[in-house]
């Protein structure tokens, strides 16, 4: 069983560790709600064209 | 086959929204895998320590930011040669996600570098040219879109990353040209520990996962940019009345 604690601790160094890995995820989970949101409007766009 | 088929936004609207899916999902099993071989299984740096674990990331961010640079600039080539319709596209759908690696390549590196150099930032040619490929992304973005004539936008957009293309070469061998702060590509460091192969494989993996998670993104966005472009097109109301 590994040590969670020290693993987060990165050996003192989680402040960047997970600084780097926090702000990776963040960029994509924006990148894709972004995405989403422009996906539906162009979806939009089209429908309202095709009527 | 002819490839001339797939240049055409009426042929390829449909096989993007069915390959993305299977991109998006490589992706998430290659990060996996990979994050599990970078975080858990391979060794601590002997001389960096644990903070070494950001390559993981940050390498994977800054080799696809930077390709995908070199591949709006091949798009840029057919737009501005053969003028197929889709490769504009591609562009405008490309650079979002290139210009957000190459953000985190930056921000990551930054991350590393303060406890490994002392400091978050220095102007040696590797970052500097690596900030500027950001400048160059979102310049890009800002000239196509500030052009309302989009067959001129698409033509600048194509003619500036063509041209600005030769910083990519110069990101890549800055290591070698000038005397940098940034070390040269980590995984030849023989000695190091980036030599064992959970590393370089937990590396390879993640790259891998990026640059799917870039196809994946790429192909889900030039779908918005075709319904977007063609939303009056004929083709486009048969598709948007058949869901």
């Amino acid at each position: 069983m590994m040590n969670w604690a020290e693993f987060f601790s990165m050996g003192g160094r989680g402040f960047y560790v997970w600084g780097s890995y926090g702000a990776f995820a963040l960029a994509i989970a924006v990148e894709i709600m972004m995405l989403r949101a422009r996906s539906r409007r162009a979806s939009k766009l089209a429908k309202e064209s095709s009527q | 086959v002819n490839l001339y088929k797939f240049a055409s936004p009426v042929t390829f609207y449909p096989l993007a929204g069915k390959m993305w899916p299977w991109f998006a999902v490589l992706a998430g099993v290659l990060a996996v895998a990979g994050l599990y071989l970078g975080l858990f299984v391979a060794p601590v740096d002997f001389q960096q320590g644990e903070v070494y674990r950001i390559l993981y990331i940050h390498v994977p961010a800054s080799v696809v930011g930077m390709f995908i640079y070199l591949v709006m600039a091949g798009y840029g080539v057919l737009a501005l040669t053969l003028n197929t319709r889709l490769s504009a596209m591609m562009m405008e759908a490309l650079a979002p996600t290139g210009a957000l690696l190459t953000v985190l390549a930056l921000w990551t590196g930054s991350l590393w570098g303060r406890p490994t150099w002392g400091t978050y930032w220095v102007w040696d040619a590797r970052i500097t040219s690596t900030l500027l490929l950001v400048f160059l992304y979102v310049g890009y973005l800002a000239l196509t879109h500030a052009i309302e004539d989009k067959r001129r936008a698409d033509k600048a957009g194509a003619l500036l990353v063509i041209v600005s293309s030769i910083n990519v070469p110069i990101i890549y061998f800055s290591v070698k040209w000038w005397n940098t702060l940034h070390q040269g590509s980590s995984v030849s460091l023989a000695g190091n520990a980036i030599a064992s192969p959970a590393m370089r494989w937990g590396l390879l993996l993640m790259t891998l996962a990026c640059w799917m998670y870039a196809i994946a993104m790429t192909l889900v966005r030039v779908r918005a940019v075709i319904r977007e472009r063609e939303h009056d097109a004929a083709w486009m109301a048969e598709v948007s009345r058949s869901k």
